[in-house]
């Protein structure tokens, strides 16, 4: 099972089209909607994060973009703004992938290919300089 | 050999001191033995840097025409007092706003403030005949102000027990996020370095010792707040205590690298406070204590899962176990991680020592002697029926 975050921008002739109802029942997906701008006639958006098996949402992608709605695919990841950060090292002890660490001089690092974005950091970091960056690759 | 504070004062005037941080004097100990070391150093600083939740600031704002009497204040939606003479106010740190209080606060106002940023003043009254004015709107910075000074009631503990939770749910507290049935221990100090716990008894601090604070010269101004001795024993006897230390020093001087807002999840604001304090080596004695490692010093796992008024303690442990990243808790291995940033800590003592050593900074013997540790008494609360 993976979970994908979308946006979903429908043209004008789309949005009264209930493109979402065949993601579940055709590819067996669950979503979860976040943000939706949709009126009947007009131009629409919406950010839904998809629940399936990787082939399940490869395709349930595919066909969203067969449709006509041009399909961004949201990537989390978590930005620390290092300059701002005092390196109490209050993250580190959430953190379940050790991507965020104390190294031998008390400073804080981040490793981000060990980070699985869980966001528990985000809560834990007192100065709030950790947060989830949202980079989007065009479908 | 013993060294007196004015000895050691005309080292610094005529550049011949000899100061190290505490870790540099452990680190020397262990190259060359304690009593070469002892001969060799005059001062040692130490440093913290912390969320010290009983911290805040004294503002003068300056008369208006027609004069008011303020009596209620906000600074950026903040409720400042409106219990002292007519523009004078006390902003405490954890205050939350009243628009969103859970994540800015007084912490804030005053971090902007030293970032140079203008804050909304916004004050009320009920019009006196020598204070008629009702209403006062402004936008005001730290230089628009009369005097801005910190007053921290309680600041600097010597020891402060290491957090965990043995409930089977995650709480939120201001020691961070304790994961149930002990999942983690989180714990707040520079140990080996830090201030109160390198001078235990407090011989060289009380009122009008100068210091460090949050980049300016400060001075210690009374015993702090809830300043509790011989909290308990060491196996070989001496005493740790929860001592504290009430401050004081000048906003406008100070620097937001060393005084920063926090925000706790659950908890609210609070604010992290920079001190470093110089011991002056007196003495053999006050040198074995200076020279104390991270193994050496031992604090005690408190449950917070109970909210009780004793919280249940679970044991005893090293910081230099803490500073490990795991600890044996219960007959399990669990993660440990600080609330404190011994990074900035660091950077304190240096800057302290470099202050010393360039004459910018002198020590001197506190002004009156009083017992700075004090009582702690629970409030007995009336019955209600």
């Amino acid at each position: 099972m993976r979970t994908t975050k979308l946006r979903l921008l429908f043209p004008s002739d789309l949005t009264a089209k209930p493109v979402t109802y065949h993601l579940v029942k055709d590819f067996d997906l669950i979503y979860n909607i976040f943000q939706a701008h949709v009126n009947p006639g007009m131009k629409g958006e919406l950010i839904i994060e998809v629940i399936g098996k990787e082939e399940n949402i490869e395709k349930g992608i595919d066909f969203l973009v067969e449709s006509g709605i041009t399909v961004d695919v949201l990537t989390k990841s978590i930005a620390w703004d290092e300059e701002s950060c005092i390196h109490c090292g209050a993250c580190t002890s959430v953190c379940p992938s050790g991507a965020l660490s104390l190294d031998e001089n008390a400073k804080l690092t981040f490793d981000n290919s060990k980070c699985v974005v869980c966001e528990l950091c985000i809560d834990a970091c007192p100065s709030k300089v950790i947060e989830i960056n949202f980079a989007n690759k065009k479908k | 050999m013993i060294r007196t504070y004015e000895e050691i004062n005309e080292k610094i005037q005529s550049g011949d001191v000899a100061v190290f941080t505490a870790e540099e004097a452990i680190e020397m100990c262990k190259e060359q033995g304690h009593k070469k070391a002892y001969e060799q150093i005059d001062v040692v600083t130490c440093a913290t840097f912390g969320m010290m939740c009983s911290s805040g600031a004294f503002f003068n704002f300056g008369h208006t025409d027609k004069r008011i009497r303020m009596s209620e204040i906000t600074m950026n939606n903040v409720p400042a007092s409106g219990g002292l003479a007519a523009v004078d106010t006390y902003l405490g740190a954890t205050q939350g706003s009243s628009d969103r209080p859970m994540t800015y606060g007084g912490a804030h106002v005053i971090e902007d403030l030293l970032k140079g940023k203008k804050i909304s003043l916004h004050a009320k009254s009920y019009g006196t005949d020598a204070y008629p004015r009702k209403e006062a709107v402004a936008e005001i910075g730290l230089e628009d102000m009369n005097q801005a000074y910190m007053y921290n009631p309680r600041n600097c503990y010597q020891n402060y027990s290491a957090a965990t939770n043995t409930g089977d749910k995650t709480i939120h507290t201001y020691m961070g996020t304790l994961f149930p049935n002990s999942g983690n221990v989180n714990y707040s100090t520079s140990g080996e370095l830090s201030p109160l716990l390198k001078d235990p008894s407090m011989r060289t601090i009380g009122i009008g010792t100068k210091i460090f604070l949050g980049g300016a010269q400060g001075y210690v101004s009374w015993q702090g707040t809830q300043s509790e001795k011989n909290v308990e024993q060491y196996d070989d006897g001496v005493n740790f205590s929860g001592g504290t230390i009430a401050v004081i020093g000048d906003l406008k001087k100070m620097s937001p690298r060393y005084i920063r807002a926090a925000v706790l999840k659950n908890y609210g604001v609070s604010i992290y406070v920079g001190i470093g304090i110089p011991i002056p080596v007196l003495d053999e004695d006050l040198f074995e204590d200076l020279v104390r490692t991270n193994d050496e010093l031992y604090t005690n796992f408190i449950d917070y899962s109970t909210g009780g008024l004793k919280m249940p303690q679970l044991g005893k442990v090293s910081y230099a176990e803490l500073r490990s990243g795991k600890v044996e808790l219960n007959g399990k291995t669990v993660p440990t991680a600080p609330m404190s940033s011994l990074y900035m800590a660091r950077e304190i003592a240096e800057t302290l020592k470099t202050n010393i050593k360039e004459n910018n900074f002198t020590i001197n013997k506190p002004i009156k002697e009083i017992d700075m540790f004090g009582d702690f008494k629970p409030l007995k609360l009336k019955e209600v029926e």
